[in-house]
Parts: structure tokens; C-alpha cells; sequence
């Protein structure tokens, strides 16, 4: 494949069937990126001003990603005090995927989240105010408290739904997709889930749908290495549990530094285009950790000593900070940046605080088109 | 005024609803070139050409889900799942996306699709190619659900389901393919909710759903020539939203009802209305409501005991006759 500016990941060669005990994976999985590093030839991440982006996009992508990991730390505080009921997904860890793909999507394209989708949700531009006011179910909440975490939508920022049940929402992007090829229609769909969702059989039939009537639509899997609790290379047959199912449909394999927010940028830019020209769908691995458990019942004990702390030296936020001061912004800029963000979700906290609960009177609307519930006459 | 197969009406209904508007799309397995495999969905690929009538593969969610991506962006798709049985597979979108995205939303998505089905037994396939599942589909507040028993019913509910703004399921009736009835020519729109009464009556309510509306017809012929019972026969054709008020009004007059079901016993459609009744309509029954349904097992394949689970005009004949005179 020809690629601007980056390579994907060379792949280490593994013994071709799961077997990793979780530590040894974490530690693969960095040895790949560590590795692919030092000997592709166009080396893809790290040495400032390798890969072209310009200033503008840069700061975006360290300010959406400091955005999201002030709001989502929020919410899990919000928890804590008890004002945040039922569960809740965190992509604490995983910031730069929501944000790398966020800024190379153009207005107007859709985005199909799971549960675990307030990053990509507010990566879009929707407000602070109204992801967390969904969470509180408070009236000011982005539906009002109807749909609650799992289920952030907001049509007008073009973020189509997040999907609660794995693997269902691959096939509707698909559906999004056909709609745009059909009207002629430039947007494209941008699916996002986990890398448990790929041995679900939703999974196969949308890109297997995608491919044979080369739909505009890119599949991204976070890999955080994790489908719930259980390691997902001990329940699934390939090392890459994404992009070594590609080429059963004959795309590339594609898999990257999910941690850095520019290589999944100009991933992104690169396979959003190729959708947009009327070349065909793409699936993207991106290997990611969450720092948090699956959800917030899930303390994330089963995860072997160490191997957090491994992935935080490889931080998203701390790391673009770090290249972006190599580069030669001032600090002064993005301290302004990290304070102006801490302002917006501070000021959105104290909103829903504020927010009254949300109305009684929507427990009977909008089940049907007329607004009503009406089953019988 | 012509004579058509309900097969036919098929194929003419979904033709009338793409030729009126271009958003209107039909996807599903084998629907195109070969015309579906019960031969329902004939010339329609060769009137509206491949962009817009679609095989599939056998994927039956990616056969719902696109459908449902589209129907949220702007397409009225109308998507075929070929055996009813197969909604198991996809029934994920059934249950929890067509009729969930408008209110988790609140409001902000739209859903408007059709989903049709080859519904219902007698064709002696057995266990996995036989069912009806009327109650799969109508317990899940957010979905309208529709079926037909005639030829122009299948024109008139096909056009108001794809017309309608929520997700339907249109339940036709395999066995019914190849009845008959009359059409008028141009174009035929009919209202979801609407019961038909298809036959006056005064000693008893007996109320059907396709396949059992014309067997519920020809017992009610026999009831009143042979034992001068007169039967007012009700043809429900929507189930969401269901026409309660066509229901309890006959009651009133007739204050006797029978439901006939061709679903398993337990949670059938009539159970619903026989519970509605009671509520509402206590005081005006004579008699216990009786539901005739198939037996509560899975359908056999083999044509004698097909034909003695799922109920035959003689059996509703008898199970009336007998209801009335106790």
C-alpha cells in the first residue's frame, strides 16, 4: 500500500494461535510498536515534524484529547460522588483514537460509537454539558436522560448513535454508507469498536457487506487487548484479532500506534479518502490500552501487575505533549490549552449540577413517530 | 378490476411504492435476479434495476442493519427476511435497534423501514420453516406490526407501511402466496390499526389473523348453514396498533368471542386481546372468551400432523359449535 508519511505496524511474527499470557501480550504489543519503529523505512510516529500536519490540526489533536481525558476523568469522579447512576464505558487510555479520527473527519460525515463512546461523542463537537447531563439524567442531558451513557447520539454533529449491543452498529454504518453511495452523497461512516466485537458474527457480515458493494465506510478497532475481563488473545484465534480477519475480505491488513494521536490521524485522513473517492471501505486496527476496567463495576483485577504502568509511559496525552514541546510549541500554549479545557468542564459540571432532573413528562414521548406511544386505539 | 395472486400483490405493492418514490429501496436474498424464492418479489429488478433492488448475501443482519442505516440517513428501505423463522438470527435489531433508536434518542433518530417476512405453516416444512412470529415482533413497544390475509390488503398495508414513518414488520403468509382475490387497477394506500369486519354477525366475535381469516370465513359459512350460528368475523390485519375499538365494539354486539391463531399457545397475539376484553368489555360476555390456537409445540412436517396442530376449519367449526351451545 502506498502510504504518505507513516507505515503500518510490521507485524512480529507469533505463533499463529492465541497463547499469550496477558503480561507477555502487553509486552508484545509494545515490542511491535517499539520494533516496527526502528525498522520501517519510513519510520511512522516520534521524529518532530516527520509527518506533515500543520499547527492548527496539531493543537486540535492535543486539545481534543486533553478534552477528553478532563471530561472522562470527570465523569468517573462524578461516579464517585454518586451523581453519575447505572454504568459507564471509559476510553480513559485511548484518547487519540477518538481524537486522531475526529480531526480528519470532515462536517457531515457519521459516526457509529459503542457504549464505550463518550470520547468519540464529544471528539465531534458535542458539548461537555450535554454528554455529562445525559450521564446525570438531568434535563439538559444530550437526550434528556432517555438513552443514558451507553447510547450518546446527536444527529446534528452527525454522531449517528452509540450501540450497546456488540457488533450491531457495523452493519448499519454499512447502511449509512449505502444511503450516501446511493444519493451520491460525499459523507462517509466511521465505525468504532472494540476488539471483542470482532469475533461477533455482525462483524463478518458487515464487512463482507462493505466490500461487495465497496461501501464508504472505515471500520476502527480500538484493541485495547481487552474484550471485557478475559485477554482477547485468549479467545480468539489470530494475534491481531482485527487486521488478521482483513484479508478474508480482501483488504489491507492495517494496524497502527493507537496511542498516537498523529498516526492515527494521517491513517485516517488517508483510508477516509480512499472511502470518499468511491474506493471502498477499510478496516483499521489501532492498539490501545483503557486504564480503567470495562465498565465501571469492573475494577480490572485481572489484570497482571505492571502492565498499566507499562502502557502509562506510552501515555497518548503525556506523549503529544511531549512532541508537540519538541517541536517547538511553547508551553505557555498548551498550558492555555489545558486551562481553557479544564474551564469548559468545570463550568459543564457545575451546569448539571445545577440541571433540574429531567421532566417526568418525556417517559411517554417519542416511542412512535407521532410523538406518542399509542399501541391500540 | 382484476384478479391477483397474493404473490402477485407483492411484488405490485413494492413496485407501486418505488415507482411513487426513489428513496424507496429493496434488499434481501435471492429477491433480485431470481425473483424470491416463493416468487414474490418477480420483475421487480428488471422494472428498477440492480441499484435499487438488491441481493444479498445470506447475512441477515447485515440485511436489517443496513436497512436500518439507510432508513436513519434518508432511504425507505424495504428489506425481505426470507423464512420468518430467520428473524432469530437478526433479531437483535428486531428487539433491541428498529424499535429503541427513536426514544433512546429522544426522538433524534427516525426509523422508517419495512421488514417482510415469510410468515406461517402449511407448507409442511417443518419445525424451522413454519413458524409464525407475530409474538416476536409484537412485544417491543416502538414497532408496528402488520398481516395481511387478501391480495388487495397486501397493496393497501404494504404502501401505509412503507408510507409510515416507524419501523413495520409486514408478516405475509407463505401458505397464502398462491390465493387469489380481486384488485382494483391504479393506485391502492390502505391505513395501518384498521380491523375489517368481513362478515356481520350476531351470536359471536370471532377474530383472525392471515392465514386464519379465510379458514375463519369458511367455518363460519358452515356454523351458520348447519347450526344457525351467525358469526361476525373480524380479519385484525394490524397487531401494533391494534384496532381495539373495531374488537370491543363487536363484543358488544355479539358478546361471544373466539380468537383463531396460528401461533403456539402461550403469549399469542389473542391472549393480548382476549386480556383487553376483560378489562374493558367483562360485562358485555355471556360466555368465556375461547382462543383456538395451534397447540403449544413445534410444527411437524409431515401433512397429517401439520393439519392437526394448526387449526382447520372443522376445528373451529366444532370448537365453536360447542363453545356456543354450553
Amino acid at each position: 500500500m502506498a502510504r504518505t508519511g507513516f507505515k503500518p505496524l510490521s507485524v512480529v511474527k507469533h505463533a499463529s494461535r492465541g497463547g499469550f499470557a496477558a503480561p507477555d501480550l502487553a509486552l508484545a504489543v509494545m515490542q511491535e510498536i517499539v520494533v516496527s519503529k526502528q525498522s520501517s523505512e519510513k519510520k511512522m510516529t516520534a521524529a518532530p515534524g516527520e509527518i506533515d500536519i500543520d499547527t492548527a490540526t496539531r493543537l486540535e489533536l492535543y486539545r481534543l484529547q486533553v478534552l477528553l481525558r478532563e471530561a472522562e476523568q470527570r465523569a468517573y469522579d462524578l461516579f464517585l460522588q454518586n451523581l453519575v447512576k447505572g454504568t459507564s464505558h471509559l476510553s480513559l487510555g485511548q484518547e487519540a483514537i477518538a481524537a486522531g479520527c475526529a480531526a480528519a473527519m470532515k462536517p457531515g460525515d457519521l459516526s457509529f460509537c459503542t457504549y464505550r463512546g463518550h470520547a468519540h461523542t464529544l471528539a465531534r463537537g458535542v458539548a461537555v454539558e450535554k454528554v455529562l447531563g445525559e450521564l446525570m439524567g438531568r434535563d439538559n442531558g444530550l437526550m434528556r436522560g432517555k438513552g443514558g451513557s451507553m447510547h450518546l447520539t446527536s444527529v446534528e454533529h452527525g454522531v449517528m448513535g452509540s450501540y450497546a449491543i456488540i457488533g450491531a452498529h457495523l452493519p448499519i454504518a454499512c447502511g449509512a454508507a449505502w444511503r450516501a453511495q446511493y444519493k451520491g452523497q460525499s459523507d462517509i461512516s466511521v465505525c468504532f469498536f472494540g476488539d471483542g466485537t470482532t469475533n461477533i458474527g455482525a462483524f463478518h457480515e458487515a464487512l463482507n457487506l462493505a466490500v461487495i458493494w465497496k461501501l464508504p465506510v472505515v471500520f476502527v478497532c480500538e484493541n485495547n487487548l481487552y474484550m471485557e475481563y478475559t485477554p482477547i488473545s485468549e479467545v480468539t484465534a489470530v494475534h491481531h484479532p482485527a487486521a488478521d480477519r482483513a484479508s478474508a475480505y480482501g483488504l489491507p491488513k492495517i494496524i497502527i500506534d493507537g496511542n498516537d494521536a498523529d498516526v492515527v490521524y494521517t491513517t485516517m485522513s488517508e483510508v477516509f479518502d480512499q472511502a470518499r473517492r468511491g474506493d471502498g471501505p477499510s478496516l483499521v486496527e489501532c492498539l490501545t490500552y483503557r486504564y480503567s476496567g470495562h465498565s465501571r463495576a469492573d475494577p480490572a483485577k485481572y489484570r497482571p501487575e505492571g502492565e498499566l504502568e507499562l502502557w502509562k509511559q506510552r501515555d497518548p496525552v503525556k506523549m503529544y505533549k511531549e512532541r508537540l514541546t519538541g517541536l517547538g510549541f511553547e508551553a505557555p500554549r498548551l498550558a492555555e490549552i489545558d486551562a481553557e479545557v479544564r474551564r469548559v468542564v468545570d463550568a459543564a459540571t457545575d451546569a448539571c449540577k445545577a440541571a433540574p432532573t429531567t421532566s417526568t413528562d418525556i417517559l411517554f414521548t417519542d416511542v412512535y413517530a407521532d410523538g406518542g406511544w399509542a399501541w391500540r386505539n | 378490476m382484476a384478479e391477483l395472486t397474493y404473490r402477485d400483490a407483492v411484488a405490485r405493492g413494492i413496485a407501486q411504492e418505488m415507482s411513487r418514490d426513489e428513496d424507496v429501496v429493496f434488499l434481501g436474498e435471492d429477491v433480485a435476479k431470481a425473483g424470491g424464492v416463493f416468487k414474490a418479489t418477480v420483475g421487480l429488478l428488471e422494472k428498477f434495476g440492480p441499484r435499487r433492488v438488491r441481493d444479498t448475501p445470506i447475512s441477515e443482519q447485515a440485511i436489517l442493519g443496513a436497512a436500518m442505516g439507510a432508513a436513519m440517513t434518508g432511504l425507505k428501505p424495504i428489506a425481505e427476511i426470507m423464512f420468518a423463522d430467520f428473524l432469530a438470527v437478526c433479531y437483535d435489531y428486531v428487539a433491541n435497534e428498529f424499535p429503541k433508536s427513536r426514544y433512546m434518542t429522544n426522538g433524534q433518530v427516525k426509523c422508517p423501514l419495512v421488514v417482510r417476512l415469510g410468515n406461517g405453516g402449511g407448507a409442511r416444512f417443518g419445525a424451522q420453516h413454519s413458524q409464525c412470529v407475530e409474538n416476536w415482533c409484537m412485544q417491543f413497544p416502538g414497532l408496528k406490526v402488520v398481516a395481511p390475509s387478501s391480495p388487495i390488503d397486501v397493496i393497501g398495508l404494504l404502501a401505509a407501511a412503507v408510507r409510515d414513518p416507524n419501523p413495520v414488520i409486514f408478516l405475509e403468509h407463505k401458505s397464502l402466496y398462491a390465493s387469489k382475490g380481486e384488485v382494483p387497477d391504479g393506485e391502492i394506500v390502505d391505513t395501518l390499526g384498521s380491523a375489517k369486519i368481513l362478515r356481520v354477525g350476531t351470536d359471536c366475535s370471532v377474530i383472525a389473523l392471515a392465514m386464519m381469516v379465510p379458514r375463519a370465513l369458511a367455518a363460519a359459512e358452515r356454523l351458520q348453514s348447519e347450526y344457525g350460528i351467525s358469526c361476525e368475523v373480524l380479519d385484525v390485519r394490524s397487531l401494533v396498533p391494534l384496532d381495539a375499538r373495531a374488537i370491543l365494539g363487536s363484543v358488544a354486539k355479539t358478546h361471544r368471542v373466539f380468537t383463531v391463531e396460528e401461533n403456539p399457545r402461550v403469549l399469542g397475539w389473542g391472549a393480548e386481546i382476549v386480556s383487553i376484553i376483560a378489562d374493558e368489555a367483562f360485562y358485555d360476555l355471556d360466555g368465556p372468551p375461547v382462543r383456538i390456537t395451534t397447540p403449544h409445540i413445534p410444527l411437524p412436517a409431515a401433512d397429517v400432523l401439520e393439519d392437526l396442530a394448526i387449526p382447520s376449519v372443522a376445528r373451529i367449526v366444532e370448537t365453536i359449535r360447542r363453545s356456543m351451545a354450553s
